[in-house]
C-alpha cells in the first residue's frame, strides 16, 4: 500500500508535470532546431515568438470568449490556436522578408544572424509588452481537471490524491499529435525531403533544383506553428507572462543542443531529459522517502537537491556536460 | 574631422539637456555615460577584436556590484561567528569536490569505472557539501535577518572593488570560456546567456551572501556626502560666491567626483586599449578574426587567443558593474534586468561601430542618452497621436501606459537598422 502511495506522489508532483513541461519544451526544442538545420543560426526571438503567438491566441480567446462560442470541456484557446497560428506565421514570413532575407543572401556569417535574432527578440517583446502588457493573463477556461485529487482518493481508496489537469492532458495530446504531424511531413512528403534535403547538403539540393526560398518560407511557418502551439501550451498550463518566455530561452537551447542541433528527434529527446533533470533535482523527495523506508529511517529535511529559483541551472548544467563530453549532442546534430 | 564633429554633436546633446532641464540631471546622465561606455569598450574587446558574441554581460555586470559589497560592506562579526567558518570550510568542500572530479577525470582510462568513479566523487561530494553548507547558511541567516543576515564584507575602502569586481568577472568568464570557446559560435552566445540568468539567481537566492532581494544599501562612498557639504562654512561660501544654493551645489560637486573618477579609469582603459589595438597582440587578434584558419595555420593557437580575450572584456564589464553600483550606493539584485545590461551595451557598441573603441565609447554616450530621453519624448510623442482620443477612452490610456515598453521597441529597431544600413557604425573601424 505504502508502495502504491509513494508511486502515486511521485506521479502527481513529478511524473506528469515533467511529462506535460518536457512536451512544452519539445515543441519549442522543435522550433528552434527547425530554423538552425535550414537557416543555420540559433534563433534568440523563438521565445518571444512563443509569446506572440500566444498573445494573439489570447486576443482570438477573449474575443470567442465574449461572443459566447465555446467548445466545452475543452478550453476556448483551442479554437482560437489557428487564428493565433495564421497571425504568427505572417509576422514571422514578414521578419524574414524584411530582416533576415538580406543576411542570407549576403551570405553572413552565422553570428551576425544570431544578433538580428537578438533585435527581433527585443522588437517583439516590446510589441507583446505594448499590446498585453508586462503582468500575468489568464485565459484558460472548460474543465480545469481530467481526474482530481479527491475524485481519485474515492476511486482507489489511497491515502495520496493524483491530479491530472486538463492543460496537461491537453498539453501531451496536443505534443503526440503535431510530432506525429511534422515527422509525417518530414519523411513522407515532398516538400518536407527537400527540406530534410536543403538541410543536409545545400550545395546539392540547390543543384538538384529544390527553391530554397520557398523551403525557408515552410520552415519558418513550421516554427510558427511550433512556437504558437508551445507558447499557449505553456500559457494555458502555468499562466501567461511575457517574461517567463525568454527565461524559456536557456532550457529550449539546452534541450536542442542536447539533442543535437538541427536533429528533430533530438530535439523532443532532448526536451524531455531537460524536463525531468529539472523536476526531479527541485522537487523535495521527503514525502516519497518516507513512504518507501521505514519509520525510524524516515529522513526530518525536504530533501530537495535544488531550490526552484535554480531550475534554470539544471538545464545550464546539463548543457555545459553536453558542450564538454558531446558537443554534437546525443543525436549528432549539425557541423558549422 | 567627422569622428570629432560626431563626439561635439553628443557634448551638444548633453549641454542641451543641462541648459532645458538642469545640470544635475545631465550630469546624472552623463556618470553613467561614462559607466556605459567602459561597458562598451569590454564588449567592444570582445566583439570587435575577436568576434565573440557575449550576451552574459548582465551576470558580469552584477558580479562586479557584489564585490562592492564583499569588499566595502563592515563584516557582521555575530554572523562570522554563527557560521562563517562553516561556510567557508562548505564552500572550499564544494571547491575540492569540483576539482577532485576533474583530477580523476584526467588521470583514470577513459570507459565505464571512471564514468562511475567521476559521479560518484561528485554525488558523494555534494550530499556532504550539502550537510556542512546548510546549516552555516541558516546560522548566518538567522542573525537579525532585518538589518544584516549576511557575513557582511571586509569593510575596505570601496575604490579597492573596482579592480576586484573584474577579476569575480574574470573568474566566471575563464569558466564559461573553457566550455563554450572552440565550438561552434552560437554556442558561446547560449552560454553566457545562461551563465548570466544564473548569477543573478544565486545574487536573488543567496540571502548570506549579498542579502539577496532584500538589497544592500548604503555602500560606503569614494566621495563626500552631500549632508556633510551642506555643514562646510568654507563650502557653501563658495557656493553662495557662486550663485548657487548650497543643496545644489553640494550634489553637483558630489556628482562631479564621480565624474572625475569614472572619467578617469575610462581614459586609463581607452589608452591601454588602444595601445593594445595597435600591438602585434591586436594585430594577431584582427587575423584571428578575420580568418581564423589561415590565422591557425600560422601557428597561433585561436582557442586560447579567444579565452584570453574573452576574459579580458569580462573583466572590464565587471569593474564597470563595481562602478556602477558604487555610485548607485546600493546592490539592487532584483533591477538587473537582460534587456538594460545585456542589449543596451550591444546596441551601443554596433551604433558607435564594432571594433573601434572611441565608436564604442562614443555609441555609449549616444544611445545612454537615448535610452534616458527616448521616455519623455515618447510620453510626448504618444500624447500627440492619442490627442483625437476622448480623455477616458481605454485605448488611450492603454497606449499612454505602455509607453515605457517602446524603449525596447526603439532600440531593437535602432539595432537593427544600424546592422543593414550602416553596420560599421557610426565611427568605424580603420
Amino acid at each position: 500500500m505504502d508502495i502504491l502511495n509513494a508511486v502515486v506522489v511521485l506521479a502527481n508532483f513529478v511524473l506528469i508535470p515533467a511529462l506535460s513541461y518536457g512536451s512544452q519544451l519539445a515543441l519549442g526544442a522543435l522550433g528552434v532546431t527547425l530554423i538552425y538545420g535550414i537557416l543555420r543560426f540559433s534563433n534568440f526571438a523563438h521565445g518571444d515568438t512563443m509569446a506572440f503567438g500566444a498573445m494573439v491566441t489570447i486576443l482570438f480567446t477573449w474575443a470567442f470568449q465574449n461572443m459566447g462560442i465555446s467548445i466545452a470541456p475543452l478550453p476556448t484557446a483551442l479554437l482560437a490556436l489557428p487564428f493565433g497560428i495564421v497571425v504568427t506565421a505572417a509576422l514571422l514570413l514578414a521578419t524574414d522578408r524584411v530582416v533576415y532575407r538580406f543576411y542570407r543572401q549576403q551570405k553572413a556569417k552565422p553570428i551576425i544572424l544570431v544578433m538580428v535574432s537578438l533585435g527581433v527578440m527585443f522588437i517583439l517583446n516590446g510589441i507583446v509588452r505594448v499590446i498585453i502588457g508586462p503582468g500575468e493573463q489568464r485565459f484558460e477556461d472548460g474543465a480545469r481537471f481530467i481526474i482530481n485529487a479527491r475524485q481519485f482518493k474515492e476511486m482507489t481508496g489511497l491515502e495520496e490524491g493524483l491530479a491530472f489537469k486538463a492543460s496537461q492532458g491537453l498539453t501531451i495530446v496536443v505534443t503526440i499529435i503535431a510530432v506525429a504531424a511534422l515527422f509525417w511531413f518530414l519523411d513522407r512528403t515532398k516538400m518536407g525531403k527537400s527540406m530534410r534535403a536543403y538541410s543536409d547538403n545545400e550545395d546539392l539540393a540547390l543543384l538538384s533544383g529544390i527553391n530554397p526560398e520557398r523551403v525557408v518560407r515552410i520552415t519558418w511557418i513550421l516554427a510558427a506553428i511550433l512556437a504558437t502551439t508551445a507558447g499557449v501550451l505553456y500559457g494555458l498550463d502555468k499562466s501567461f507572462k511575457p517574461f517567463t518566455y525568454f527565461q524559456l530561452l536557456l532550457p529550449m537551447f539546452a534541450a536542442a543542443i542536447v539533442g543535437g542541433l538541427g536533429n528533430p528527434l533530438g530535439a523532443i529527446v532532448g526536451g524531455y531529459i531537460i524536463a525531468f533533470s529539472e523536476v526531479t533535482l527541485t522537487y523535495a523527495w521527503k514525502k516519497v522517502a518516507t513512504y518507501f523506508l521505514p519509520a525510524s529511517l524516515a529522513p526530518d529535511s525536504l530533501m530537495q537537491l535544488l531550490s526552484t529559483d535554480y531550475k534554470y541551472a539544471v538545464s545550464f548544467t546539463i548543457l555545459v556536460i553536453v558542450l564538454i563530453f558531446k558537443p554534437y549532442g546525443l543525436f549528432r546534430g549539425k557541423a558549422v | 574631422m567627422r569622428n570629432a564633429a560626431l563626439f561635439a554633436l553628443v557634448a551638444a546633446l548633453y549641454i542641451a539637456t543641462g541648459m532645458m532641464q538642469s545640470w544635475n540631471t545631465a550630469l546624472a546622465i552623463f556618470n553613467m555615460g561614462l559607466i556605459s561606455a567602459v561597458m562598451a569598450l569590454g564588449v567592444n574587446i570582445q566583439w570587435g577584436y575577436a568576434g565573440l558574441f557575449n550576451v552574459g554581460i548582465m551576470g558580469f555586470v552584477a558580479l562586479g556590484g557584489l564585490a562592492t559589497v564583499l569588499v566595502s560592506m563592515p563584516p557582521v562579526t555575530e554572523a562570522w561567528a554563527a557560521g562563517g567558518a562553516r561556510m567557508l570550510a562548505a564552500l572550499a568542500f564544494g571547491a575540492g569536490t569540483i576539482a577532485a572530479g576533474i583530477a580523476t577525470f584526467r588521470r583514470m582510462q577513459p570507459g565505464r569505472r571512471r564514468a562511475l568513479a567521476v559521479a560518484a566523487i561528485f554525488a558523494v561530494g555534494f550530499v556532504l557539501y550539502r550537510w556542512a553548507f546548510d546549516p552555516a547558511r541558516d546560522a548566518i541567516e538567522a542573525i537579525d535577518p532585518a538589518s544584516t543576515g549576511y557575513l557582511g564584507g571586509l569593510g575596505l575602502p570601496i575604490l579597492i572593488a573596482w579592480p576586484v569586481g573584474g577579476l569575480l568577472a574574470a573568474a566566471a568568464a575563464w569558466g564559461i570560456g573553457k566550455t563554450a570557446l572552440g565550438l561552434r559560435s552560437d554556442y558561446l552566445a547560449i552560454a553566457t546567456l545562461g551563465i548570466a540568468e544564473i548569477i543573478i539567481a544565486v545574487l536573488k537566492n543567496e540571502d548570506w551572501l549579498g542579502r539577496g532581494v532584500k538589497n544592500v544599501v548604503g555602500l560606503p562612498r569614494p566621495v563626500p556626502y552631500e549632508i556633510d557639504l551642506q555643514d562646510t562654512p568654507e563650502f557653501v561660501a563658495r557656493a553662495t560666491e557662486l550663485g548657487l544654493d548650497p543643496a545644489t551645489a553640494s550634489s553637483l560637486w558630489v556628482k562631479l567626483c564621480y565624474t572625475g573618477l569614472f572619467a578617469a579609469v575610462l581614459l586609463a582603459l581607452i589608452l591601454l586599449t588602444q595601445l593594445a589595438l595597435k600591438s602585434p597582440w591586436g594585430r594577431m587578434m584582427r587575423a584571428i578574426r578575420d580568418n581564423e584558419v589561415a590565422a591557425e595555420a600560422m601557428g597561433k593557437n585561436v582557442t586560447r587567443r579567444h579565452l584570453q580575450i574573452f576574459i579580458l572584456g569580462s573583466a572590464i564589464c565587471g569593474m564597470a558593474g563595481a562602478m556602477m553600483t558604487t555610485l548607485d550606493g546600493q546592490l539592487t539584485p532584483g533591477t538587473y534586468q537582460p534587456l538594460r545590461y545585456t542589449f543596451l551595451i550591444w546596441v551601443m557598441v554596433i551604433v558607435g561601430g564594432s571594433g573601434n573603441n572611441w565608436g564604442s565609447v562614443l555609441g555609449g554616450f549616444l544611445i545612454w542618452w537615448l535610452w534616458i530621453q527616448v521616455e519623455p519624448i515618447g510620453g510626448f510623442v504618444m500624447n500627440l497621436i492619442t490627442m483625437p482620443l476622448p480623455e477616458d477612452s481605454g485605448l488611450r490610456l492603454h497606449l499612454l501606459d505602455s509607453v515605457q515598453h517602446i524603449r525596447l521597441l526603439t532600440m531593437g529597431v535602432v539595432l537593427l537598422l544600424v546592422l543593414r544600413f550602416s553596420p560599421r557604425g557610426l565611427i568605424p573601424e580603420k
